[in-house]
């Protein structure tokens, strides 16, 4: 097939960047949308023309390297990530436009790559069980009903990946941190330490400047891994209930 | 250099526990003294870094990533090893050692792998205390199932994405170190250098990827975990990104690389579909506990199934040849890895293949469906028939999956002792970057399981008696060692941009793939890896000729760093073929096919090659000198492995 792409080009992060539009032809629809980019890039190295800067790592869905805004969507028109779109998606003649994600809290570096450090920093504020190695019980000595596990592996599914702040209008981050919350709140394990969690990294999430939850579910709705929005309620609920106690965890 | 394996005296199942007891110990006041970096952030070294950190030392960890999290650790997908023996069906850690072994065909030390089986029960406490979602049985204890090659039930499991799962509580622990400040991150930071001062490791020098700054940083000691090198074939089932040149450039600084040849091709992926594939998917090996392998009897219907004037359900069960099954009629379907993927070879070699380019087999559910019900195979392997339906199209639920071997998993890499410390003092290697645990072959499950025993619960018991040992000095990174070191990756990053040929690097890369494919694959003989030697020379004067890396060092420059792999990938690639060449024996993953039973099964000669071949740098342009450490085996009989 014979695509038109749109890309964002920015030189560097001071760059103020622009659309640059590219021509292909002879994609195959079997190919996956980085490879039909991999295409472009092999061209434009010929050309003597620097390559589009895009991250992407495993190409199986799970690294959570691969971002892209594509035709205003995060990952593109299937609910996957951009690594497992595949060119069926498209017809002959499409014109594609690719853009980074865009939100404050993750800058651009170059071209369509972002810098995703936020979502470190709010996992390092709080996001694990505090266990050093060694010394813990027997695995089977925390029986863990399956119905919980299933739900609290349904949260930790997320790979990071910032598509839900990229759908969401106001670049909240409320999917991702609830699903780490929601994840260790459920869990034994994690419930020990389950409000203060909370509190730590909803001001994280703040400090970093990303925008707030108005519950308009595009986050879930663009999710590759489908993290449900329950996990939003979760979150609000142990946060709340940290906020009113007078104990602390 | 005689090589020192350091393995402890005393009966095997003794032999850590003695050991641990006789290594020296840095007194808790003293951990803080000391810098630990780690490169590479998969479970090996996250796993590392955060129980290091947790212990007092200092840990700068070191990834390519723009996070800790990706590291490709996180695509593993089928499960975990533990010897538990949950499910009271006969394991123990004398079991899981001996199945390790017999996997390995015989390759591996006793020493190593009997440990490894031992700490497998304490890596699986530690997940579950960190909130890993392992599944669950409905009285709320764990599930396990039986995996490649295995007649127990001693595979921990999380769905599909067990990798992720367990990496993610790596990274939590990983996390929670950098927010105590124990930790220093350098993410999208690649090692270009290993720098060592009076024969010790005591630093590296770093390209920062953003901003292509090169730098240096100082340390007591210095931890390789940086994965395996299956990218050498272009095509694997590796991430993109992951590379040898961590390893690679340990190796031209002192450190021996073993078993280079030993590579592991998995034989169920998604079959190759274009000249434009990228890279190669993997499928769960955990898929043939209830898939079934077969092609047609005949090559007639295979023609007619490639034309696509059949479909697979027209083709009745007496057509069919369940080939695993009727070969190997006690393992059936569960054969180790090697032997699936040399049958899957055979047949298509024979003519019956199943796809437009005659290379995939059939993995098929339908009778698991018949039997269990559609939702029962969704919940075991529902987030893997959504891939495969992704990425190719077709609902296996209705019509069978394609699969075909692809490279995987590298058993070779830097030689290490007991301690996992490289033949350069001070310098590790854990996880797959090392050559240690699996022989030459690995079995399924078992790479979550050593990158986690490494850094969990072997390095911070033995980096200990080193550092106790080594009392530490302060070097500073302006020590004449660092700078020289920086000035030759700078000359290095300059040579590759100036040389403004005509070809990308994806180019030669592709190139290398092949000739390692075609000839140092699932069957190799002397006279292919004579011819893919020079092949090999030939290519590598023609990328420093005729390469083109475009834009500056200074920038984000993907272009630059992949050059840097690829100038690796053609040094290792050469090694390998020459390890290869070599190993005049088949075993495990390396098949020669002038070593052969006469069931077409892998001849071993234990006489001659009961030996990790350690290869030693010797300068550009040099053969390479081959070490030999013996393997003693005390504990089991060498046998003709056999999964009649």
């Amino acid at each position: 097939m014979n695509l038109t792409l749109k890309v964002w080009r920015q030189q560097n992060p001071s760059d103020k960047g622009g659309f640059k539009e590219y021509k292909l032809s002879g994609i195959s629809a079997d190919m996956s949308f980085l490879e039909m980019l991999d295409v472009l890039n092999e061209d434009l190295s010929e050309k003597g023309e620097d390559p589009v800067h895009f991250d992407h790592d495993c190409r199986e869905g799970i690294c959570g390297m691969c971002s892209l805004y594509i035709n205003g969507q995060p990952h593109g028109p299937t609910q996957t990530t951009t690594c497992q779109l595949h060119m069926r998606s498209f017809k002959d003649g499409d014109t594609i436009t690719i853009e980074p994600w865009r939100a404050n809290a993750f800058p651009i570096v170059k071209d369509l790559v972002v810098d995703r450090g936020s979502f470190d920093r709010i996992i390092q504020s709080g996001g694990y069980v505090s266990v050093n190695t060694g010394g813990v019980p027997d695995a089977n000595e925390i029986p863990i009903p399956k119905i919980i596990a299933d739900e609290a592996f349904d949260s930790a599914t997320c790979i990071g990946c910032g598509a839900c702040v990229a759908a969401c209008k106001n670049a909240s981050a409320m999917l991702f941190v609830s699903a780490k919350v929601s994840q260790l709140a459920l869990l034994p394990q994690g419930k020990v330490e389950k409000r203060e969690r909370a509190e730590k990294m909803v001001a994280q999430m703040d400090e970093e400047g990303f925008g707030a939850c108005t519950n308009t579910g595009a986050c879930s709705a663009e999710c590759p891994k489908e993290i449900d929005l329950s996990n939003i309620a979760r979150m609000n609920r142990e946060y709340f209930a940290a906020s009113l106690s007078t104990e602390k965890s | 250099m005689k090589l020192d394996s350091k393995i402890p005296n005393g009966p095997l199942a003794e032999k850590w526990t003695n050991h641990k007891f006789n290594v020296k110990l840095v007194n808790p006041a003293n951990k803080r003294k000391y810098n630990i970096i780690v490169v590479g952030t998969g479970l090996a070294g996250a796993s590392a870094a955060a129980s290091l950190a947790e212990l007092g030392y200092n840990v700068q960890a070191f990834c390519f990533q723009d996070s800790p999290r990706r590291a490709h650790s996180i695509a593993a997908q089928g499960g975990i090893n533990a010897a538990k023996n949950y499910q009271n069906d006969g394991d123990s850690v004398f079991r899981l050692f001996y199945d390790t072994i017999k996997g390995g065909d015989y390759r591996s030390r006793e020493a190593n792998v009997y440990r490894l089986a031992q700490v497998s029960v304490n890596i699986i406490d530690q997940c579950v205390a960190q909130g890993v979602p392992f599944a669950r049985e409905y009285g709320g204890l764990l599930a396990n199932r039986s995996f490649g090659g295995a007649q127990v039930s001693r595979t921990f499991y999380a769905r599909g994405q067990t990798g992720q799962q367990l990496l993610l509580g790596a990274y939590s622990a990983l996390s929670r170190q950098v927010a105590n400040g124990k930790v220093k991150l350098y993410p999208r930071t690649e090692m270009m250098d290993v720098v060592t001062i009076d024969g010790k490791a005591k630093g590296i020098v770093t390209r920062n990827l953003i901003t292509g700054a090169v730098e240096s940083h100082s340390g007591d000691a210095v931890l390789l975990c940086t994965g395996g090198y299956g990218n050498v074939f272009f095509l694997s089932t590796n991430a993109m990104g992951s590379n040898v040149t961590a390893a690679w450039r340990a190796h031209k600084k002192g450190a021996y690389f073993s078993n280079p040849c030993y590579t592991q091709i998995h034989p169920t992926c998604i079959p190759v579909s274009g000249d434009h594939q990228s890279k190669l998917t993997l499928m769960s090996e955990s898929l043939r506990n209830d898939g079934r392998v077969w092609v047609p009897k005949t090559v007639e219907m295979a023609e007619k199934l490639r034309k696509k004037e059949i479909a697979p359900k027209d083709i009745k069960d007496e057509d069919r040849d369940y080939y695993l099954e009727t070969k190997y009629p006690s393992f059936g379907n569960l054969v180790p890895r090697d032997v699936a993927s040399r049958n899957a070879k055979y047949v298509c070699d024979d003519g019956r293949g199943v796809n437009e380019t005659g290379e995939a087999v059939f993995l098929d559910f339908r009778d698991a469906i018949l039997r269990d019900g559609e939702d029962a195979v969704r919940g075991k392997y529902g987030n893997l028939f959504d891939m495969y339906e992704k990425i190719t199209g077709e609902n296996p639920y209705k019509t069978p999956m394609k699969i075909y071997p692809a490279v995987h998993y590298t058993m070779g890499g830097l030689w290490v002792d007991y301690n996992l410390m490289t033949n350069v003092s001070g310098l590790y290697a854990l996880g797959e970057a090392n050559f240690s645990d699996h022989g030459a072959n690995r079995l399924g499950a078992s790479a979550l399981m050593q990158g986690l025993a490494d850094g969990y619960f072997v390095i911070p018991y033995t980096i200990g008696d080193y550092l106790a040992k080594h009392p530490n000095e302060k070097i500073s990174v302006d020590h004449p060692e660092f700078k020289k070191c920086e000035e030759e990756v700078k000359a290095k990053i300059q040579n590759l941009l100036s040389i403004n040929g005509s070809k990308t690097v994806d180019h030669f890369h592709k190139k290398l793939g092949k000739i390692m494919w075609n000839y140092c694959g699932m069957a190799r003989n002397a006279a292919g890896l004579t011819k893919a030697k020079e092949m090999i020379k030939e290519l590598k004067k023609e990328f420093w000729a005729d390469v083109k890396v475009l834009g500056t060092g200074e920038e984000l420059n993907l272009s630059l760093e992949k050059a840097h792999r690829v100038a690796d990938f053609l040094e290792l690639g050469e090694l390998m073929v020459v390890d290869a060449l070599h190993r005049e024996e088949s075993c495990g993953g390396h098949f020669r096919e002038e070593h052969q039973t006469p069931e077409g099964e892998a001849l071993r000669d234990d006489e001659k090659f009961a030996y990790v071949a350690a290869w030693e740098y010797a300068g550009d342009g040099k053969e390479e000198i081959l070490n030999k450490e013996d393997l003693v085996f005390e504990n089991v009989k060498l046998t003709q492995r056999s999964y009649k």
